[in-house]
């Protein structure tokens, strides 16, 4: 007797047998290799989880749609590798919630953006692209320098961060606002921000110290990317997952 | 409604025995190289889950993987320019020039890594950008246009986060209150005469006294600037945040300062050399 598929469609209890799995084998698929995602993860020193600014710079990132046009993700390839420096690690993005690698570059990769150039230019640039890079079609975001940084929820933010799983210290959660203003104040007392936050980089970011701006926050994000990872310390062995 | 399954004359192929209004439905059977393309790609997929890394924490049986493909073309690359690389390290920066093939391997090297890292900033033809940006293919030098300053400057920075970077940094006259907005006034008034422009004669005066008090220590008494200081020259018509009064008055009144990121541990020793001498073949002398 040969195979006919009205078989299958006129015997409801063997159609749902069936049908349940296939959707078993693609749900499997799917979920087993989850299982294992924490050994695709390098093991580095040096990541840490976003400074309250840094949070609140990033959450402007993604407001603004910055990924749309912009990926962090420097693939390990020859080329990304010249221009960008090191491929991104999944441990670099590991906090990441949710994840900025993007899909498309109409700009540069960002992934390692931080520290190449000055706060200067950052805000020179996203107040008028043009201005400093004739040939760029980015939109411009003066709008930033105006707006006050929205601050009062931060902790709020690092909580939900927590509940996915980003170790925020309770001693982090409490000082955020504390934490939110000496990063973009030269002269506060910022040892208490940069023990929590390695690495953490503090300034008056938009050369306006009367208002902490948005553009302070976005700026802060910008010149931490990809500064954690010390790559002078890890061989190729290492970084095998 | 379900009808007889037979073939159909025109086309020679089965109806599917549905039938809508009189019209039938064909069965038209997949194309067999098709159908054989897609046996073969389910049997290329099976080889393939088993050579190559598919599962996490499984490698495949090849053992390869393109984060070690990427470092034996980085380093097969490395060894093809290292030994010119090694010669650069190597080389007094002010010999390159004189040496033909690998002074054009620098300039090729920095006009690459000034493409990437230095354009930004200074634009890709290196004029600069208005707002404190300045223009590299001028003669006029803020920290020295030699090439050992401008390779000390690519390398420290300017009030950059480095140890060495330059450093330099003038008084806010006006928001910390040493000078008044007329004494201001007055002083921008004198500075436009040093580059030669028209100015009210009584103001420029009673700036000129000013300027001497104030000015004299950094930017010279004819304005004409200091090297070792990063003072920049006033007696010229370049101009890095503007040349009229009011931009001239904004620079007395708040200080302005650009700021260079160092270089030295982003870029290494190499391609600090050839930048320093691209830089210096735009515009390089003083």
């Amino acid at each position: 007797m040969t195979f006919r598929h009205a078989t299958i469609e006129r015997n409801v209890l063997l159609l749902m047998v069936l049908t349940l799995i296939t959707v078993s084998i693609g749900g499997l698929v799917q979920i087993v290799p989850l299982f294992a995602v924490e050994s695709t993860i390098e093991r580095v020193d040096g990541v840490r989880p976003y400074s309250p600014l840094e949070l609140a710079g990033r959450n402007i990132y993604i407001r603004e749609g910055c990924y749309t046009c912009h990926s962090q993700q420097i693939r390990s390839f020859r080329d990304e590798a010249e221009r960008y420096g090191h491929y991104s690690l999944a441990a670099e993005s590991m906090y990441d919630h949710p994840f900025q690698w993007g899909s498309k570059r109409t700009g540069p990769d960002l992934a390692r953006v931080g520290g190449k150039y000055s706060n200067e230019w950052h805000v020179a640039h996203l107040m008028d692209p043009r201005g400093v890079v004739p040939e760029s079609i980015m939109p411009p975001y003066s709008f930033l320098q105006d707006r006050p940084l929205r601050g009062r929820d931060i902790a709020q933010h690092l909580k939900a961060n927590r509940a996915v799983g980003v170790p925020y210290t309770d001693e982090m959660i409490a000082s955020a606002l504390v934490d939110l203003g000496a990063q973009a104040n030269p002269d506060a007392d910022a040892s208490g921000l940069l023990a929590r936050y390695p690495k953490a980089v503090v300034g008056d970011f938009d050369g306006n110290p009367r208002l902490l701006s948005e553009m302070d926050a976005l700026v802060a994000y910008l010149q931490m990317l990809g500064t954690l990872v010390k790559f002078s310390d890890y061989s190729l062995k290492d970084l095998q997952q | 409604m379900p009808t007889k399954i037979e073939k159909d004359a025109v086309t020679g192929t089965m109806t599917t025995g549905h039938e809508w209004d009189g019209i039938r439905e064909l069965n038209t059977p997949l194309p067999k190289w098709w159908l054989w393309v897609f046996y073969a790609c389910i049997a290329w997929s099976l080889g393939y889950f088993v050579l190559y890394p598919t599962l996490p924490g499984v490698g495949g049986w090849l053992g390869w993987s393109q984060r070690a493909e990427l470092a034996d073309r980085m380093a097969a690359e490395r060894a093809r320019v290292q030994p010119m690389l090694d010669r650069i390290r190597t080389t007094a920066v002010a010999d390159i020039p004189r040496s033909g093939d690998l002074h054009g391997f620098a300039i090729a090297g920095g006009r690459a890594a000034f493409a990437d890292n230095c354009a930004p900033c200074h634009g890709a033809g290196a004029a600069g950008a208005k707002g404190g940006f300045p223009s590299l293919v001028d003669d006029e030098w803020i920290w020295g246009g030699d090439l050992d300053a401008i390779g000390r400057t690519i390398a420290f920075g300017v009030r950059s986060a480095h140890a060495d970077t330059r450093q330099s940094q003038m008084p806010r006259f006006g928001l910390d209150g040493m000078l008044t907005p007329a004494q201001i006034s007055d002083t921008a008034e004198y500075v436009l005469t040093l580059s030669g422009r028209a100015a009210v004669p009584a103001a420029a005066e009673r700036g000129r006294t000013i300027f001497a008090d104030q000015c004299v220590a950094c930017h010279g008494e004819a304005g004409r600037g200091n090297l070792e200081l990063g003072a920049p020259s006033l007696a010229d018509r370049i101009w890095l945040y503007g040349g009229d009064k009011a931009s001239i008055e904004r620079s007395i009144a708040s200080a302005r300062g650009g700021v260079m990121p160092a270089w030295s541990g982003r870029l290494d020793e190499a391609t600090i050399r050839m930048l320093t001498l691209y830089v210096h073949s735009l515009g390089g002398g003083r």
